[in-house]
C-alpha cells in the first residue's frame, strides 16, 4: 500500500483519486486551498446567474469521501521536497509521501498591462474570483471583458444576466476564430449582438485607468501572481484600447487565457517549460513525481486546457500508479462549450481556415484548404448549425453550433474514415437532440 | 485619446431582470381576485353571485394569462433560469413559506372544514350551473381552481420552454388532459345525470375503481356508457399501462396525463429545484412509495375477498379500512403534504413518496421498459444543472458524468434535465 498524495482537487486530481481508490487499497491525500470539496470548475458561471447555489455544484455528497477512504485537506502545498519525500503545509504540517501528483491547474494570464493591479480588475477562473466578482459587481454599471475566448463569453453571459452594460475587447477580426471557422464565429458574433454586448473585434487592452487620473504608474511588472493582488484603494474607472479610445467603466475582467500553475513545482526544483514537463505516462523529472490537467505539458509541447483531457489525465494516472503502466494515447478530439444559448460541440478535426466546399442549399466552386473541405447546413431562423470536414471524401471531422450530436456515432465514423456520402446519408443517427426536434436532412 | 461614454439601452433594463409592467398587472389582477375570495367566506356576495365569479375566477385567471404572456416577447433563445436561487418565493425564502403554508390551510379546510368554504363555492355557482345544471359544491370549486392553474401556468410552461418542441407538446398533452379530461368531460357527465367518471385516472391512483361495489355496478348497470367505464378501467389498468410503459416509459402517463403531473409540471414548475437530491431521501422514498403501493394492493386484495365471502372476512372493516387509506393518502398525502409543500419541497413530493401508481409505473419502467436517458460519451462537466433541475430528486449527473444509462424507477420523463444540460449531455430515448 503506497501513500499517494495528490495536490489540487479539481476534476484532473479528484478523478485520479477516484480511479486509485477503484483500482487500489492505496492511501490517498487530496490538498487542496481553493475548497473543501470537489466541485465544477464550469458551473462558476450558474452560480454567479443564480441557476445553482454552490452546494448544488459538488458532484459527490460531502460524506463521499470519508466513505471511500479518500483524506480531502485544505491547506496550501509550500514546498515539495522530493528528497525527503514531503510537502510542507502552510499549516506548519508535514504530509509525506511515496509517489505525489500534481494537479494544480491553470490561473489567469495576466500580461503586464499597466493598471492590472487596480481594485476592480480581475480574473475569473476558481471560487475566490467568483466571491471577488460578487463584490466588484456592485454598483457597476459597465464592465469591460478582456478577451474573446471560452471564458470571456462566459463572464459575458454572467454579466448581462444581472443587466450590466458589457464591451467585450477581442483581438481576433471574429470571435475565437483562431479555433471557429468563419460561419460558425459568425453566429456566435450576431448571437453576442442580440444579447447587446457591445463587442470591440480587432481591440486590445492598452491600459486601465484608475479613478484618480493623476496617479498613472500603478504599474506591476510582476506577471506570477498566485492571487488576486488587492490594490491600494485605488479602483479602475476605465479601460484604454490599442486605438487610443477610453471606455469608462466599474469593473475589467480578463480573461484573456490561462497558464499553467507551475510555481510549487518550479520552486520544488521539478523541470518545466509553459507547464510542468510529462512525458507520456505523465511523469516529471523528478521519480515519483507526476503531473497531470491543466499544469501539465506533455512531450508534443502541448498543455490540454480541457475539463475533459483533465479527466483522462487522471483516469490514466491513476491505472500507472496502480500498477497498470498506461501510456496516455487520447482518442478522437472532442470539446464543447455554450455560448450563451447556442450549445458547440465539436469532434475530430475541424480546421479555423477551412473553406466550406457546399453548403446545403446552394452549390458553391469547391475549394481546397490543407486538404480538407467541408460540407456545411444550417437553419439561421432556429441558430442551428452542422459542419462535415472530409478530407479526399473521408470524414475526419464535425462542428455542431445548435445542434447536439452522438458522440458515439461521430467517434466511431471519424476512427473508420466513414465517406462523406455515407455520413450524410445517415447522418440522423448522429442527432442527439431531444425528441420532435427537427431532423437533421444534410442531403 | 477619445473618450466614449457609453449608456445601457434603456430596454435592456425590463428585458432580463425585474418585472415587466403588464406583469404586474397581472399580479395585482389575482391579488386581488383572491382578496375578494376571503372577502366573499363571509357571505358579503350570498346574493351576487355573478359578480362574485367575475371578480374572483374570471379576474384572477385573466390576471394570470396577462401575467405570463410577457414572457413570449424575449426572441433569444434558451430557458432562462437566471436568479432561481436568488428568489425568495423560489428558494424556500419567507415567501415561500407564507405560500406554503397557504396551499397547506387550504387543503385542510378544503377537506376537513367544508362549511366555512360555505360561501366561497358561490364563486364557482355560476360556472357550475351553466357546465353540470347542478349547484356548486367544494369540489367543483377546487376542479376548477386547479384547472385554471394548470391552464394559466401552463401557459408559462409553453413561454419558458418554448425552444423545446418536447415540452411544448407534453405540455399541451397536460393542459388538455386537465382540461377536457378532468374537467369538461365530467362535468358533461353530471350534466347527462349519469357517473362522474375520470377516463384518465386508473387503479391504484384511484383504488375505488376497481372496487368490487364500482365495478359490479357498472358493469352490471345495463346502460351502455356505464358498461364501457367498466372496461375501460379494466383495460386501461391491466392493459394499457404496462403496455404503454413498456414502449415509453412512465412518462406517458406522469408528465404527459395524470392530473397531479399537470398541477407539478405547470404550477410546480417554479420549484422544481427544491427537491431533495441526497441519498437518503432516495431511500425514504423507496420505503414510503412502496409502502403505499403495498397497502392498497392489501386493501384492494382484502375487499375482493371480503366481497367473494359475502363480506364473512373482514364485515364493516373494509370501509374503515377504505377510509384509513382515503384519510391518509388520498387527504393528507396527496392533497395537504403533496401540494402544500410545493414551495418548499419541489412539486413532486406525493409523485415520489407517495403515488401508488408512479410506484407501479416505477416498477414496470425499470425493469420492464425500453425508455432510459441516455448520456452522451464523456461531455458531461458534472456542472450539476440536470440534478439541480429534476423535479424527482435524482441525482442525474451521478450517472451522466459517468456515462451511463438513467433507469430509475422514478423518473417521470419530464425532460428538463436534458433542457437545461449545456453540454447536450442527455437525451430521452425509447429503445431496445
Amino acid at each position: 500500500m503506497a501513500r499517494i498524495v495528490i495536490i489540487g482537487n479539481g476534476v484532473a486530481g479528484i478523478t485520479a483519486a477516484r480511479n486509485i481508490r477503484k483500482r487500489s487499497e492505496h492511501s490517498i491525500t487530496v490538498i487542496s486551498g481553493e475548497s473543501d470539496h470537489f466541485y465544477s470548475r464550469p458551473a462558476l458561471m450558474y452560480i454567479f446567474m443564480g441557476h445553482m447555489e454552490y452546494a448544488h455544484t459538488k458532484p459527490y455528497e460531502d460524506w463521499f469521501w470519508k466513505k471511500n477512504r479518500i483524506d480531502v485537506i485544505r491547506d496550501h502545498a509550500l514546498h515539495v521536497d522530493t528528497k525527503a519525500k514531503t510537502i510542507s503545509l502552510a499549516s506548519g504540517d508535514v504530509c509525506h509521501y511515496d509517489s505525489v501528483v500534481f494537479a494544480t491547474g491553470a490561473k489567469t494570464n495576466f500580461y503586464s498591462w499597466p493598471g492590472q493591479d487596480l481594485e476592480g480588475v480581475q480574473g475569473f477562473t476558481n471560487l475566490n474570483d467568483l466571491e471577488l466578482l460578487e463584490q466588484n459587481v456592485r454598483g457597476v454599471r459597465r464592465a469591460i471583458v478582456v478577451g474573446g475566448g471560452l471564458i470571456g463569453i462566459e463572464v459575458a453571459e454572467m454579466l448581462r444576466s444581472r443587466d450590466i452594460a458589457t464591451t467585450m475587447l477581442v483581438r481576433e477580426t471574429s470571435y475565437w476564430n483562431n479555433v471557429l471557422p468563419a460561419e460558425e464565429s459568425a453566429m456566435v458574433n450576431a448571437h453576442l449582438a442580440e444579447h447587446h454586448v457591445d463587442v470591440r473585434y480587432s481591440t486590445q487592452l492598452a491600459e486601465i485607468v484608475a479613478n484618480d487620473s493623476s496617479d498613472t504608474d500603478i504599474v506591476s511588472s510582476d506577471t506570477s501572481h498566485t492571487e488576486i493582488v488587492v490594490g491600494n484603494g485605488q479602483r479602475a474607472c476605465a479601460v484604454v484600447t490599442n486605438s487610443g479610445e477610453r471606455i469608462e467603466c466599474q469593473l475589467v475582467v480578463l480573461t484573456a487565457g490561462v497558464r499553467p500553475r507551475i510555481d510549487l513545482a518550479q520552486s520544488s526544483g521539478i523541470a518545466t517549460q509553459r507547464g510542468i514537463l510529462v512525458d507520456e505516462y505523465f511523469a516529471t523529472s523528478v521519480p515519483d513525481v507526476f503531473a497531470i490537467g491543466d499544469c501539465a505539458e506533455r512531450p508534443n509541447g502541448r498543455v490540454d486546457l480541457l475539463w475533459y483531457t483533465a479527466r483522462a489525465h487522471g483516469e490514466t494516472l491513476a491505472a500507472t500508479l496502480c500498477g497498470e503502466r498506461t501510456a496516455y494515447r487520447p482518442g478522437v478530439f472532442f470539446n464543447s462549450a455554450k455560448f450563451f444559448d447556442i450549445e458547440y460541440q465539436t469532434y475530430g478535426v475541424v480546421p479555423s481556415a477551412i473553406e466550406v466546399m457546399h453548403e446545403v442549399t446552394k452549390v458553391v466552386t469547391p475549394t481546397d484548404s490543407n486538404g480538407m473541405q467541408s460540407l456545411t447546413w444550417s437553419r439561421p431562423d432556429k441558430r442551428r448549425f452542422l459542419r462535415i470536414v472530409h478530407s479526399n471524401n473521408r470524414v475526419v471531422g464535425f462542428n455542431a453550433m445548435g445542434v447536439r450530436l452522438r458522440a458515439e456515432v461521430c467517434t466511431k465514423w471519424i476512427n473508420e474514415a466513414a465517406s462523406l456520402d455515407y455520413v450524410v446519408k445517415h447522418i440522423a443517427l448522429a442527432q442527439f437532440d431531444a425528441e420532435f426536434t427537427e431532423r437533421l436532412r444534410v442531403a | 485619446m477619445t473618450t466614449v461614454q457609453l449608456m445601457m439601452p434603456a430596454e435592456l433594463k425590463s428585458a432580463t431582470t425585474g418585472l415587466h409592467l403588464l406583469e404586474r398587472l397581472g399580479l395585482a389582477m389575482v391579488a386581488l381576485a383572491s382578496l375578494v375570495f376571503v372577502l366573499g367566506a363571509a357571505g358579503a356576495f350570498a346574493s351576487m353571485q355573478l359578480l362574485y365569479f367575475c371578480s374572483t375566477i374570471v379576474l384572477g385567471t385573466a390576471g394570470g394569462f396577462i401575467a405570463v404572456l410577457p414572457a413570449f416577447r424575449d426572441r433569444t433563445t434558451g430557458i432562462r433560469n437566471n436568479g432561481i436561487m436568488f428568489s425568495g418565493i423560489m428558494r424556500r425564502g419567507g415567501a415561500a413559506w407564507i405560500a406554503g403554508i397557504a396551499f397547506t390551510a387550504f387543503y385542510i379546510v378544503l377537506y376537513w372544514y367544508p362549511e366555512a368554504l360555505k360561501h366561497v363555492i358561490g364563486a364557482a355557482e355560476p360556472l357550475s350551473q351553466w357546465m353540470r345544471h347542478k349547484a356548486a359544491d367544494r369540489w367543483f370549486l377546487y376542479g376548477t381552481l386547479y384547472t385554471v392553474g394548470v391552464l394559466v401556468m401552463g401557459v408559462r410552461m409553453l413561454a419558458k420552454y418554448r425552444d423545446s418542441r418536447y415540452h411544448v407538446v407534453r405540455t399541451l398533452s397536460v393542459m388538455f388532459f386537465q382540461l377536457g379530461f378532468a374537467f369538461v368531460l365530467p362535468s358533461i357527465l353530471v350534466a347527462l345525470n349519469t357517473k362522474e367518471f375520470y377516463f384518465h385516472y386508473f387503479w391504484p391512483l384511484k383504488p375505488e375503481y376497481l372496487f368490487p361495489g364500482t365495478l359490479d355496478k357498472l358493469l352490471a348497470s345495463g346502460d351502455g356508457m356505464l358498461v364501457f367505464m367498466g372496461f375501460w378501467t379494466i383495460a386501461m389498468t391491466v392493459v394499457a399501462t404496462p403496455v404503454l410503459t413498456y414502449f415509453y416509459g412512465k412518462r406517458w402517463y406522469c408528465s404527459w396525463v395524470c392530473g397531479c403531473g399537470a398541477l407539478a409540471e405547470t404550477v410546480g414548475d417554479p420549484w422544481r429545484q427544491n427537491s431533495d437530491k441526497s441519498l437518503t431521501a432516495w431511500r425514504v422514498e423507496r420505503w414510503m412509495v412502496h409502502s403505499v403501493l403495498l397497502f392498497i394492493t392489501i386493501v384492494t386484495v382484502l375487499i375482493w375477498l371480503n366481497a367473494s365471502q359475502g363480506g364473512a372476512i373482514l364485515g364493516t372493516w373494509t370501509s374503515t379500512l377504505n377510509s384509513v387509506y382515503g384519510f391518509f393518502i388520498g387527504a393528507v398525502f396527496s392533497g395537504v403534504i403533496g401540494v402544500g409543500f410545493y414551495p418548499i419541497m419541489g412539486a413532486r413530493v406525493w409523485c415520489r413518496f407517495g403515488c401508488p401508481m408512479a410506484a407501479t409505473l416505477g416498477i414496470l419502467q425499470k425493469w420492464f421498459s425500453r425508455f432510459r436517458i441516455t448520456t452522451n460519451g464523456a461531455q458531461c462537466i458534472s456542472c450539476g444543472n440536470c440534478s439541480t433541475y429534476c423535479e424527482m430528486g435524482i441525482d442525474v449527473r451521478a450517472y451522466a458524468q459517468r456515462g451511463e444509462d438513467i433507469k430509475r424507477a422514478s423518473c417521470v420523463g419530464c425532460g428538463v434535465c436534458a433542457s437545461v444540460c449545456p453540454r447536450g449531455v442527455l437525451k430521452l430515448e425509447n429503445k431496445k
